[in-house]
């Protein structure tokens, strides 16, 4: 693991039923992450992941690359374009720091209409 | 009017609001729901949370109601009031300080951190909200979050538009003398009028020739080709049923008279054609020039 190295891609295929599910998981229980005709009402495409759910796949991008033994320490994001229903979402990341066993890892997860999330994960990995 | 940053200053000056206690403590059946929908098969989380669950455990809820002290919902008030009635989240930083173990009961504090705006967006004019927000355990601070929103005024959409009726191609006028063309190219055939006293070929039709003065027109079925005598490339004014720009066409035919049409293809003057025919509908078929695709 160092300063540069890929992660590999994931992609993340936004069912209806993915956004749902996982917006109820987070209790997380706005409409437009439920209810399509609400959500067009209000100027959306379609239903769209809540925030909670893209920091958890973010997370877990990074943790399923460094492994269960890799400690979280910090989850920073940005969103840009929603991840809507029948969204593919696509994970891209990079080691950009590392510092002993800390690593700052930096990941972009994309749809066909732009970045969705860019942001940073820390992590501290085993010695 | 509503002074916005009046407003915020005086939310921020409250400091943090008092703590505020999830529903339910840490529990496994939360973050195995969690980890089923996300699809993350992490094994270790059967005593401590995903760490990026921890706003799960404080959110409001189905019917929740904010506190009287929550900064984020008086300042959401506020905006609704000034009209910025749409939300969205845009940042979420958070630093997990440790794990947390399954049996314990977070609160949360929050801040008011920082209003921005108003701000031109992608998404219409709004102000950005930002906040702070710390995690306890007791009194150990376990985790924070900044979290920043987007109240927006929802960009207005242009009217959609009416719907048009589909424009009409220009139609024909058909008379007794030119019944016979329009006749012919119902049937696919391009008809040229041939005087019936001299048997001069002519076109555009008339009622008498001028060569002859009969007035008893026949006519000949074309064999369909001929050649660009001249050409206009059509690009002003618009034509009800036409996409500009458009070529039209006056073609040779090979029997001798020139004829107009619309050119469906690169016009230069001697190129080759053949006539198509295009039904409009059950009343009118109009012909038409493309390249001939045998030379």
């Amino acid at each position: 693991m160092r300063i540069g190295d890929s992660l590999p891609e994931w992609h993340v295929e936004a069912t209806p039923t993915f956004v749902i599910s996982t917006a109820l998981a987070t209790r997380d229980f706005q409409d437009v992450h439920h209810d399509r005709d609400l959500a067009v009402q209000r100027g959306s495409k379609d239903i769209f992941i809540n925030i909670l759910t893209t920091t958890g796949l973010v997370q877990r991008y990074v943790t399923d690359w460094a492994g269960p033994e890799a400690l979280v320490r910090q989850v920073n994001i940005k969103l840009g374009a929603p991840c809507f229903a029948y969204d593919t979402l696509k994970f891209f990341g990079q080691i950009v720091e590392r510092e002993q066993q800390d690593l700052t890892i930096e990941v972009v997860g994309r749809t066909a209409h732009g970045d969705h999330v860019t942001g940073t994960v820390k992590i501290e990995v085993p010695a | 009017m509503i002074d916005i940053e009046k407003e915020a200053a005086r939310i921020a000056e409250q400091g943090e609001s008092a703590p505020r206690l999830a529903r339910d403590p840490v529990n496994l059946p939360m973050i195995n729901n969690w980890l089923e929908a996300i699809g993350d098969e992490h094994p270790g989380y059967t005593e401590v949370a995903p760490p990026a669950m921890v706003q799960v455990w404080t959110m409001a809820g189905l019917h929740g109601q904010r506190t009287l002290d929550d900064p984020l919902g008086a300042m959401m008030t506020i905006l609704d009031e000034a009209g910025y009635t749409s939300v969205v989240a845009t940042n979420s930083d958070q630093t997990y300080h440790r794990y947390l173990k399954v049996g314990e009961h977070l609160s949360v504090t929050t801040s008011l951190e920082d209003v921005t705006g108003p701000k031109r967006t992608g998404l219409g004019e709004g102000w950005f909200v930002t906040t702070r927000s710390t995690w306890w355990v007791g009194d150990e601070a376990v985790a924070e979050m900044r979290f920043r929103v987007l109240k927006f005024k929802p960009a207005r959409k242009p009217d959609p538009k009416p719907e048009t009726p589909k424009p009409q191609a220009i139609r024909p006028s058909v008379n007794r003398d030119t019944e016979y063309f329009w006749e012919g190219t119902r049937l696919g055939e391009l008809r040229i009028q041939r005087c019936g006293g001299c048997g001069l070929l002519r076109h555009p039709p008339g009622p008498m020739c001028p060569e002859c003065g009969a007035i008893k027109p026949k006519y000949l079925v074309s064999e369909g080709y001929g050649v660009v005598y001249s050409y206009v490339v059509h690009h002003h004014p618009q034509v009800p049923g036409k996409q500009t720009p458009f070529v039209i066409a006056l073609v040779e035919l090979d029997e001798g008279v020139r004829m107009l049409g619309e050119l469906d293809g690169e016009p230069s003057v001697g190129l080759p054609v053949e006539v198509v025919f295009t039904k409009v509908d059950d009343e009118l078929t109009m012909p038409s020039w493309r390249p001939r695709a045998d030379r």
